[in-house]
């Protein structure tokens, strides 16, 4: 009992808003994948826009402000747009009738613990030298200087690929593809 | 105990983990596409918390370009998964065995 009261006294409300996100973000995202009450997609797609909403609190928390604004600007915001109208116009209603196989079930649980396990041994053996109190903020003004001094080339080539992004669409979407 | 850099990497990791177990366990085209969008997030977080905890905003910009390149990804797969439909009339992986012996 003691011991759970000085954990909670050293725990800060940064560190705690931590642990908030970052459940929330592991379960809305566990809901992503296998919802035991809809197998809908769009179902899955709403609790996207969460885990990603959620996401963005953990952005916050860590000082990347621009990011966090980003994140929910662009995913949840343009990104789940996108993905809500193709669900729309697709008719999965087929979808609903079938079940997730038991051999994928055990195939993906293996496999996945395997590579966890791999992850928090490797995360256990590592030495970070990082810093206890960091500084680094994220704000926009910083990393408008470094995007269009350092980056320059980057931000403009991403630019092109948009541009590419954008014909290839319009050309897939065409009735008939020759 | 004060949350560091090794905190922010196991939230990463174990999403990144969903994300693949969504990839290999779903047979839907579009829920294994939000399955890969939850992968992405997942390095997204390990880099911003990266760049945060080492003092270096690079990682950041690094992340701005992913969420561009994402963005442009998915109108590209999704256009791609609506001209599959329309041909086969299915988003259901288990029907795309053209390729089977």
């Amino acid at each position: 009992m003691e011991h759970l009261q000085n954990l909670i006294s050293e725990t800060t409300l940064p560190d705690m808003m931590f642990y908030v996100f970052a459940t929330l973000t592991l379960g809305f995202g566990a809901l992503v994948i296998a919802n035991p009450f809809s197998r809908n997609p769009v179902t899955s797609a709403m609790f996207l826009v969460l885990t990603i909403i959620s996401m963005a609190g953990l952005f916050v928390l860590l000082h990347a402000f621009f990011l966090a604004a980003v994140q929910i600007i662009v995913y949840a915001g343009a990104v789940m747009v996108l993905f809500l109208f193709v669900i729309m116009m697709l008719d999965l209603k087929a979808e609903q009738h079938r079940k997730i196989k038991k051999v994928a079930i055990v195939a993906g649980l293996l496999s996945v613990g395997a590579i966890v396990c791999i992850f928090l041994k490797s995360l256990h053996a590592t030495n970070f030298n990082a810093h206890d109190s960091p500084t680094t903020e994220g704000d926009t003004a910083l990393l408008g200087k470094l995007l269009f001094s350092q980056y320059v080339l980057p931000f403009e080539v991403v630019s092109v690929l948009l541009l590419v992004a954008m014909v290839g669409v319009i050309l897939l979407s065409k009735k008939d593809l020759k | 105990m004060h949350v560091g850099l090794e905190h922010y990497l196991t939230v990463s990791f174990l999403l990144f983990a969903l994300g693949m177990l969504g990839v290999i366990m779903r047979r839907n085209l579009l829920v294994i596409y939000m399955s890969l969008e939850l992968m992405l997030n997942a390095a997204n977080l390990a880099l911003v918390s990266f760049s945060r905890f080492n003092d270096n905003l690079n990682g950041q910009v690094l992340v701005f370009f992913i969420i561009t390149v994402a963005a442009a990804e998915v109108s590209v797969g999704l256009a791609l998964i609506v001209a599959l439909y329309r041909r086969r009339q299915s988003a259901h992986v288990e029907d795309l065995t053209t390729m089977k012996l």
